[in-house]
This record gives C-alpha cells, sequence and structure tokens, in this order.
C-alpha cells in the first residue's frame, strides 16, 4: 500500500529535480499522443525541441525568434512571481499588458510624426504606469473592500479587451489607414519604435528589459528587506506580521510591480514586433507567463529558462505543424502537459511516498 | 543582412543561375495560414477545403502545408518566414489581418508567391482575393425579411471593416425590400470565432425578439441557440452547417475557393503567376448558395433562387439604386449601381439601420 506523509519541511532535493522530472514524463507522454496521431513521435519532439535550434535551413532565423517570443513571457512571469510568492494572485497580467501598450502607444502617437529622443523613453514610462495603474485596480479593491484580487484581476482583463477594440477603432486608428481598424505602425515611426538592437540577434528593448528584471528580482529576493518580506509572507503569514509586514503594503507593492512589468511587456511589443494596436494585439502572453512562471518554481533564473523552454515549442510546435502536419490542438495539449505534470510531481516536494505492509488484523 | 536572410538569398540566387525553377520532379511546396482552428466548420474550414483539393488535382506534384489558429501579428511573421526559409513556393495568407505580415514578408523573399485573402495592398509577389460575399448576403437577406414573423432580424457582426458593413448593408436592403416593417439589430463581437461569444450574442438577440439570425462569425454555436430557442432560424456561414438543416439552418453562403486555389497553383507551375486582384462572385462560382431546405416556402426559395440567377447572369447588382446613407444623404440615384471602389471602402450604413457603425 502507499501512502504520502508530509515532510516537515519541502525536499530541497525535490524541488530541484520537480521541473526535469516533469519534462521527461511530458517527452513520454507527449511522445505517445504523437504516435496515437500516427506520426513518428522521435521526429515531432526533434522538429520541436531541436529544429528550432540546430536545423540549418531555420536556426539562424528561429534561435533569435526564441528571445522575441521568450522576452515578454519572461517580463511578466518575474513580476508575477513576486506577488505568488506572497500568496497574492495577479491573474490579470493580460489586460495590464493590453493597458500597458495603449497608454505607452497613446502618448508616442499624440507626438506623431515628432523625431525628439526622449519620445521612447517617455513611452516607457507611460507603459509601466498604465499597467501599475491596471494592476491597482484589484490592489485597492481588496485592501480596501477585502475583494478577491483573482476574481477582480482576471475580469479586467475582458475589460482591457474591450478598450483595446474600442481604442483601436476609434481615438488611436490610423487617420491615413482607409477607416481600417488599427493605428499608426511603429515600424514605420522611427522616434517611437523598438527595433532589433542589433540586426538578427532578435534582442529588442523588451528582451533587454527582462533580463534585467531576471536579475533585479534576484538580487531583491536574496539580498533586500522586500524579498525577505514576500518569502516570508508566503512561508509564514503570521510570522510574517510578528515580523512587521503590513500586509496592506505588500499587497499593493507586488500587485504594482507586477502590473508596472506586464505594462511594460506589452509596451515593447507593440512598438517591436507586433508593430500596430489593432483589435486582437494580445496573444495570451499574460496567461502563458502564469505556466513560465509556476514552471521556473517562481525563482527567477528558473523563469528565465521556463520562458525559453515554453518559447521553443511555441516555434518548434509551429514547425511541427507545417512540417509534419501535427494539429495546433496537440501542441497545446502538449504544453499543458508541461504544467500538469509539474504539478502532480510537485506532490513529491511536500510529500514523502511511503510503501507499507498491510497489518493483519 | 540577418544571416538567414544571405543564406536564403544565396540559395535563391544558385537556383537562378542553375536555372531551375525548383526541380522538375521535385514538387511545388504550398503553404496556408489559418485564423482559426481547421474544425471552426467555417472560415478556416472551407479554406483547408481548397487546400485538400489542390491535393486532389495535383496528386504527387504538389505538397500543402498548413498553420492553424495564428495570431495576426508577430506570430504571422515568424510561420510566414519558417515557411518560406523551408522552401515553399506558394503562400496563402487566409485573414484580413495578415495583411502587413505578409507584405513584409514577401520583401524579404521575392521569389516567393504570396496569395492575400481579403486585403487590399498587393506587391510584385502578393496577390489579394476575396469574393463578393455581399451577392449571397442579398438572397438571404430576401429570405430572412420573407421568413421573419416578429419582423425583427439579428445580425452577429465580427469587426466593423468594409467586408462586414457590406454584408449587413446588403441584407438589410433585401430584407427590407422584401417585407417593409423589418428591422435589424446588429451585435458586434469583435471576433471571427469564439463559440462562447457567439453563442451569448445569439441569446441576446433572441431575447429581443429576434426569429431570424445572420451570421458574419465562423462558428456554429449561434445555430445551435437558434436550436434551443426552437422557432428561431439562421443560415450557414462560409461552410454549408448543414448539421443543423433542415431547422435551424435554412440554406447557406458558401465560400467556395477551391478553383482559384487551383488555379493559382497551376500557374505556379506552368510558370505563368503575376500578381493580381481577384474579386469573384456567384457568377464565378466563388460564392455558393447552400441547399434551401423545405422549411423555407416554395414561392420564397423561387424568389431567392431568381435573385441568385439573376445576380450571377449579370443582369442585377445587389447595390442598385435608389440607396441613401443612413443620415439621409443620398448615395445612388434610381437604377445607378454603386462602383467597386466604394465597396471595398464601405464605412457607412444604408438609411434605415438603427445604431452607429462603431469607430
Amino acid at each position: 500500500m502507499i501512502r504520502l506523509e508530509k515532510r516537515p519541511t519541502p525536499s530541497r532535493m525535490w524541488t530541484a529535480l520537480t521541473p526535469l522530472v516533469a519534462v521527461l514524463a511530458t517527452l513520454v507522454a507527449g511522445g505517445l499522443m504523437f504516435a496515437a496521431l500516427g506520426k513518428d513521435p522521435f521526429e515531432a519532439l526533434r522538429t520541436i525541441f531541436y529544429d528550432p535550434l540546430f536545423n540549418a535551413q531555420f536556426a539562424a532565423y528561429s534561435r533569435p525568434q526564441l528571445l522575441v517570443k521568450a522576452g515578454p513571457l519572461i517580463l511578466i512571469a518575474i513580476g508575477l512571481s513576486m506577488g505568488f510568492r506572497a500568496g497574492i494572485w495577479n491573474i490579470g497580467a493580460e489586460g495590464q499588458y493590453i493597458i500597458g501598450a495603449l497608454a505607452g502607444g497613446a502618448v508616442g502617437l499624440a507626438f506623431y510624426p515628432s523625431d525628439s529622443v526622449l519620445i521612447f523613453p517617455l513611452m516607457v514610462i507611460a507603459g509601466a504606469l498604465g499597467g501599475w495603474g491596471w494592476a491597482m485596480i484589484p490592489a485597492i479593491l481588496k485592501t480596501r473592500f477585502n475583494t478577491n484580487e483573482i476574481l477582480v484581476s482576471l475580469l479586467l482583463v475582458y475589460v482591457a479587451e474591450q478598450l483595446l477594440a474600442s481604442m483601436s477603432l476609434g481615438l488611436l486608428r490610423n487617420p491615413q489607414g482607409g477607416g481600417f481598424p488599427g493605428s499608426r505602425n511603429f515600424q514605420q515611426y522611427e522616434a517611437a519604435s523598438n527595433p532589433e538592437l542589433f540586426a538578427g540577434t532578435g534582442m529588442h528593448w523588451g528582451v533587454v528589459a527582462a533580463f534585467i528584471a531576471v536579475i533585479a528580482a534576484y538580487v531583491m529576493l536574496t539580498r533586500h528587506l522586500l524579498g525577505f518580506q514576500i518569502r516570508l509572507t508566503g512561508a509564514a503569514p503570521r510570522a510574517a506580521r510578528f515580523a512587521g509586514v503590513i500586509p496592506t503594503r505588500l499587497i499593493v507593492t507586488c500587485l504594482g510591480i507586477s502590473g508596472a512589468l506586464a505594462g511594460l511587456a506589452g509596451l515593447f511589443e507593440v512598438t517591436g514586433p507586433a508593430g500596430q494596436i489593432s483589435i486582437d494585439f494580445n496573444s495570451n502572453y499574460g496567461f502563458t507567463a502564469i505556466i513560465v512562471a509556476f514552471l521556473g518554481r517562481l525563482h527567477p533564473v528558473g523563469i528565465l529558462l521556463a520562458g525559453l523552454l515554453m518559447a521553443l515549442t511555441y516555434i518548434g510546435g509551429e514547425l511541427a505543424q507545417f512540417m509534419l502536419g501535427l494539429p495546433a490542438a496537440a501542441i497545446q495539449a502538449f504544453q499543458g502537459m508541461l504544467l500538469f505534470f509539474l504539478l502532480a510531481v510537485d506532490v513529491l516536494t511536500n510529500f514523502r511516498v511511503r510503501l507499507i505492509k498491510r497489518e493483519v488484523a | 543582412m540577418p544571416q538567414f536572410l544571405k543564406s536564403a538569398l544565396a540559395g535563391a540566387a544558385l537556383a537562378l543561375a542553375l536555372g531551375l525553377p525548383a526541380t522538375a520532379d521535385e514538387p511545388t511546396k504550398v503553404g496556408f495560414i489559418y485564423v482559426g482552428p481547421i474544425g471552426d466548420l467555417g472560415w478556416s474550414h472551407e479554406h483547408d477545403q481548397g487546400r485538400k483539393a489542390i491535393e486532389e488535382a495535383f496528386g504527387d506534384k504538389v505538397q500543402t502545408t498548413y498553420v492553424e489558429s495564428v495570431p495576426e501579428g508577430a506570430d504571422a511573421e515568424r510561420v510566414l518566414t519558417q515557411m518560406a526559409l523551408s522552401g515553399h513556393d506558394l503562400i496563402f495568407t487566409t485573414s484580413f489581418g495578415y495583411m502587413e505580415p505578409t507584405l513584409n514578408i514577401a520583401k524579404k523573399f521575392p521569389n516567393v508567391k504570396f496569395e492575400h485573402a481579403t486585403g487590399y495592398k498587393q506587391a510584385p509577389n502578393v496577390s489579394t482575393y476575396s469574393a463578393r460575399f455581399y451577392e449571397g448576403r442579398a438572397v438571404i437577406g430576401h429570405i430572412a425579411g420573407r421568413m421573419t414573423k416578429s419582423n425583427k432580424i439579428g445580425y452577429i457582426a465580427s469587426f466593423p471593416i468594409p467586408e462586414v458593413i457590406r454584408g449587413i448593408n446588403a441584407s438589410y436592403i433585401h430584407a427590407k425590400k422584401a417585407n417593409p416593417d423589418v428591422e435589424m439589430k446588429v451585435v458586434w463581437v469583435y471576433t471571427w470565432f469564439d463559440p462562447g461569444k457567439e453563442a451569448d450574442a445569439a441569446k441576446a438577440l433572441i431575447e429581443q425578439g429576434v426569429d431570424v439570425i445572420l451570421q458574419h462569425t465562423d462558428s456554429t454555436a449561434p445555430m445551435a441557440e437558434a436550436e434551443k430557442a426552437g422557432n428561431v432560424i439562421g443560415f450557414g456561414q462560409a461552410s454549408d452547417m448543414s448539421q443543423y438543416a433542415p431547422s435551424p439552418r435554412v440554406s447557406a453562403i458558401i465560400d467556395n475557393w477551391a478553383p482559384y486555389y487551383i488555379d493559382r497553383v497551376q500557374a505556379v507551375m506552368d510558370g505563368t503567376w503575376e500578381s493580381v486582384a481577384t474579386w469573384d462572385g456567384i457568377a464565378d462560382g466563388m460564392v455558393k448558395i447552400g441547399e434551401m431546405t423545405d422549411a423555407i416556402p416554395a414561392d420564397v426559395q423561387e424568389e431567392a433562387q431568381a435573385i441568385a440567377d439573376a445576380i450571377a447572369a449579370g443582369d442585377y447588382h445587389p447595390f442598385t439604386g435608389p440607396l441613401n446613407k443612413q443620415d439621409g444623404t443620398a448615395w445612388l440615384a434610381e437604377g445607378e449601381t454603386a462602383d467597386d471602389g466604394t465597396l471595398l471602402g464601405m464605412n457607412f450604413y444604408v438609411e434605415g439601420l438603427e445604431g452607429d457603425v462603431p469607430n
């Protein structure tokens, strides 16, 4: 008979091992699924994980694209992980991402066609403020009226989506766009655009910001009082209060940081790879970042790796679709398995598996 | 110049130098990107039917590939680049929102041919193609006007772009002609495919007393709501949606891309491909009216068929004056027909429609 016994403290070994076990289990289960769909599982896995990195035909293009796709995921997930560690659940990063893009984009469009060097920095600030402001709604409602931040932040995503549609059809629509929805293209508006910093590398300011966020988060969590308070609140909320943590202030700070980072991600995306504010500009980065945060064990370095891995499954998944004819749903199921197995093997971190003999009565 | 471009161009230059259009026995590679899943049973599904028709027509001489549910923007550019890099000769980008990505990537790969559906910008290696869906909407608008008992017709609209506005106007004009008491309620859902939102819109319309639903979105969810409500009818959109026949689905507007797709692939094989802007309708078979079921009275069926035949024969244009714009200003005089330019950029309602075009 198998029994689960709660460990007094989470196992360090398993904390480090579970992501690897989860990835392995995903490879096996995914391979079985691909085989059931009538595809060679080894070829499918090779196309998803190997080809984007090393295939002579694609790698020169898709390796930099990995950074482009992972940048916003990492930036958002770093912000989310702060709150998640303290038990503050911002599920609405997608909304903060949209508002960041709108606020920052609007500032840039307001100055069109100026060529001042101050415009882009101003847009970055506006983008961060936009995301921060949108996250302050659930923060204030929680601290003042004790509402549930999960629900409020999630529902605000849908509000943000409506706002995005209305802006791209109205206020921010390109006046020279022949009546079609969507703003001016930032790629053709130099002072407000976020191009590749070095041609062919995929590096744009959003990727740089993501790397800076990883380092800053690492330093803060290990060296700074705020990091200590976040970790303590997550581990033992009562003890945290005795140690002088003010919950209200921590909620506002954590939601604020994650909102601002999501807003920045949106601004860098809209001025860079996406190019314009359009009705469905958002493509689920805010939600996927939640998976990335957990896959990375809420640890800055883990999130960096998880973001790159997630980006790889996206890019490799597209290759698998048109090279092997795998349906998009199979790729999504494959990505879902990753989170599923991670949460499943998490049990091993907190519990010990004991085999016990059935006692004879 | 990025490394990947250099190698791509070098490869292309080599092929040119050797005078190889792609080796004779190598199949022509045709790629498709879809905005929805091919299982949407609507827009993307019909494009995928066109892809299958290409395979059937050319057999071993062609290889087709596709990627589904590609978001319009940076992701589309990435997928297109990877397709171009992997040696596709011809790529169909099947949604309006792929316009800028298609043009951007086409510039980088001058030897790959692109075909963009429903757009209005061409390039030396980018063609555009679309169907005159408004011709079909005129026909079902007539049926809707004749069939409604509550005199309230609902319209589930996706995005306020000219194509959708044209469809609303065409069906309203013909519903009104068939039944002067008719009222049309338009709901904007801002999506091409979202069964949840489409079902909500259908429910809201039915609660307001609508008994005929027209849709410019791709899922069968509105049809399912109509079936639940009982005495409400609808029309298949893009696909036949015959699984809901004979009622609530009483007819359909079907997109039939296969003939065009086969034509274009043949042109690439023959080396005669040129950038064109195609806009075909009922006459060329790009728009088809789905089988009318017995839920439609025989005389209404005959009238609808007569309209479709007249359009196909070129005797009748769905936008024929006298027509005024919503604000009462004159648009078309008696007997005058709309020109393609106005239709392609249509951003106004005709007189009688309520509400505003969102902007």
